[in-house]
């Protein structure tokens, strides 16, 4: 029994939800083996194959890879994956374009964003904006599966074999093309890696007040979030959505400001270790999730709580 | 050009769910149910696709059932030609639901498959990427931007670190994310007039698919509850309680 890990990378380095997955294939237990799929992207498998545990890692650098299109990538992992017990990625949206493509091609079903493994073939995973659990079981030879990336602390960056092995067999469908990225450049940390986060909703009236949060994550290094609300409005870009069709965080601290608390982002945020939340409205659905709740005029608060950190 | 838009019939976005007592599932009995949201966006697309003389056929398809009827019903009144029912009572999964939507597809040959990106029951994310392996088409998942071009089609999508555009050959299969459209709502003549539409019913029997799942639901059980916290009476007490009593900041 060996898992088949799909490295998630910007062809120059691993992401760190890869070591998130890593830990689960350790949970499942029976070591696993790493497939890094890109352009250019060797120093991406010899960080992979580094990983505490790892087998080995794949590496297949290709121009048909370069931009993780589903297209090459899944008959890649299928073909590849085909001789492991479980084909495992990040749940984000680069794992949720391919896997389930992977899937169907081995004829098997994808059981999606785990947060817990319970034994090779039963997991913990929620639904409904993860207001119930459910605890699953697989019949499949191979287990396709999805890995929540707070499921898990991610292994330790060095341990592994350090073996890399490439793999030369390219697909390449020409179903598709990439034409173009706006990626958000910032200096703060990623929100899905973040320690600390703090989040404006509604509230904050406008994309130029969320300059109010600006001061504030520079002292705390945290990174800047946003309800759905905020992103709807137009405030802020979609890459900075928390929620249950956004991205889901776990951090220490998460400050959500002017957020009600739909259930919606309570799904993407509630597993925080500690929660703080600042709104005017005493009644929000926020304040029935955060350790500390403060009412308050956040156009007061926030210059103040810059002013104090 | 044909646009084929599977949907799914799902608790409402608003009803906040129980879990069953015994730990079987989550409570459904009397509770309100609508067109997944990400599947009426798709709808939406798909109806703007043809009334700006892109398509020239919008078909609806739900996979479960008899109750679906109701839900397609919806997509007939918001602007859908017709629909199809493949009924099912066993629970559907997506794949299960995938190969029934290609047996299907085998014979609409459609041009263009809009999924919603996800159902908000299960959380999947799984039919749309399945289905386009299943049938062979390309994909472009979580659309926030479609423009039809000649022969394929170039779609925006929302991305973790931003925004990525891509371009896709037709025929193709697209998931819809939240910021594609918003969505129209129904008038009274369109409800009307949707009551008339064809609906066509199947069966995976009779598509010749087995929908059975391998996986297997142990218990459902309700998430750990976040116990109650306190407010706080000013900005000092917050990051007084945030250093000293959490100890989540310096």
């Amino acid at each position: 029994m060996t898992a088949l890990i799909v490295a998630e990378h910007d062809n120059d380095s691993l992401r760190p939800v890869t070591g998130v997955v890593a830990a689960a294939a350790t949970a499942i237990g029976g070591g696993y083996d790493v497939l890094v799929a890109g352009e250019g992207c060797a120093a991406a498998a010899v960080e992979a194959a580094a990983l505490a545990g790892a087998g080995k890692a794949l590496l297949a650098d290709h121009a048909a890879y370069g931009h993780q299109l589903a297209e090459n990538i899944a008959p890649l992992v299928a073909e590849v994956g085909g001789g492991y017990s479980h084909i495992l990625a990040a749940h984000t949206t680069t794992g949720k374009n391919f896997l389930p493509r992977v899937a169907a091609l081995l004829d098997v079903a994808q059981i999606s964003d785990i947060m817990a493994v319970v034994d090779e073939a039963t997991f913990k995973r929620p639904i409904y904006a993860g207001n119930a659990i459910a605890t699953v079981r697989s019949s499949d030879a191979i287990k396709v599966v999805s890995v929540r990336g707070t499921a898990y602390d991610p292994v330790p960056a060095e341990g592994g074999s350090g073996i890399v092995e490439t793999f030369d067999n390219i697909h390449d469908a020409g179903l598709s093309g990439f034409v173009g990225e706006s990626l958000a450049v910032s200096e703060r940390p990623e929100l899905t890696a973040a320690g600390t986060i703090i989040s404006g909703g509604r509230g904050m009236g406008s994309g130029e007040n969320f300059a109010l949060l600006d001061g504030i994550a520079d002292k705390l290094g945290a990174a800047i979030g946003a309800s759905r609300a905020a992103v709807d409005a137009g405030f802020v870009p979609n890459d900075m959505q928390v929620g249950q069709t956004g991205k889901i965080v776990a951090p220490e601290l998460y400050i959500a400001v002017g957020i009600s608390g739909a259930i919606q982002h309570l799904a993407g945020m509630k597993d925080s270790k500690v929660i703080a939340a600042i709104n005017k409205d005493e009644d929000a659905p926020i304040f029935q999730v955060a350790d500390y709740g403060l009412v308050a005029d956040l156009f007061k608060a926030l210059p103040e709580l810059e002013a104090l950190l | 050009m044909k646009v084929l838009v599977p949907v799914k019939r799902v608790v409402d976005a608003n009803v906040k769910v129980r879990v069953k007592p015994d730990n079987t599932g989550v409570d459904l009995s009397n509770v309100k149910m609508a067109v997944n949201p990400f599947c009426e966006i798709a709808i939406e697309e798909a109806v703007r696709l043809r009334e700006a003389g892109v398509a020239t056929e919008v078909v609806a398809v739900a996979v479960g059932g008899s109750a679906c009827q109701e839900q397609l019903r919806t997509c007939l009144a918001l602007g859908a030609d017709r629909a199809v029912l493949v009924e099912t009572d066993e629970p559907v999964h997506p794949l299960g639901v995938a190969k029934a939507l290609k047996a299907l597809q085998d014979s609409e040959q459609a041009d263009i498959v809009l999924f919603g990106k996800q159902s908000i029951d299960g959380d999947n994310s799984q039919t749309g990427p399945m289905f386009a392996a299943l049938t062979g088409l390309p994909q472009a998942t979580f659309a926030s931007e479609v423009k039809p071009q000649d022969g394929s089609l170039e779609v925006t999508r929302e991305v973790d670190g931003g925004l990525q555009t891509i371009s896709v050959k037709l025929p193709a299969v697209i998931t819809t994310d939240l910021r594609l459209n918003e969505p129209r709502y129904a008038s009274l003549p369109n409800i009307m007039k949707a009551k008339r539409k064809p609906m066509d019913k199947t069966t995976p029997a009779e598509l010749g698919v087995d929908v059975a799942s391998s996986v297997e639901v142990l218990s459902v059980e309700r998430p750990a509850e976040r116990a109650a916290g306190i407010k706080v009476e000013s900005v000092e007490e917050l990051v007084d309680k945030l250093k000293n009593e959490a100890k989540v900041i310096a």
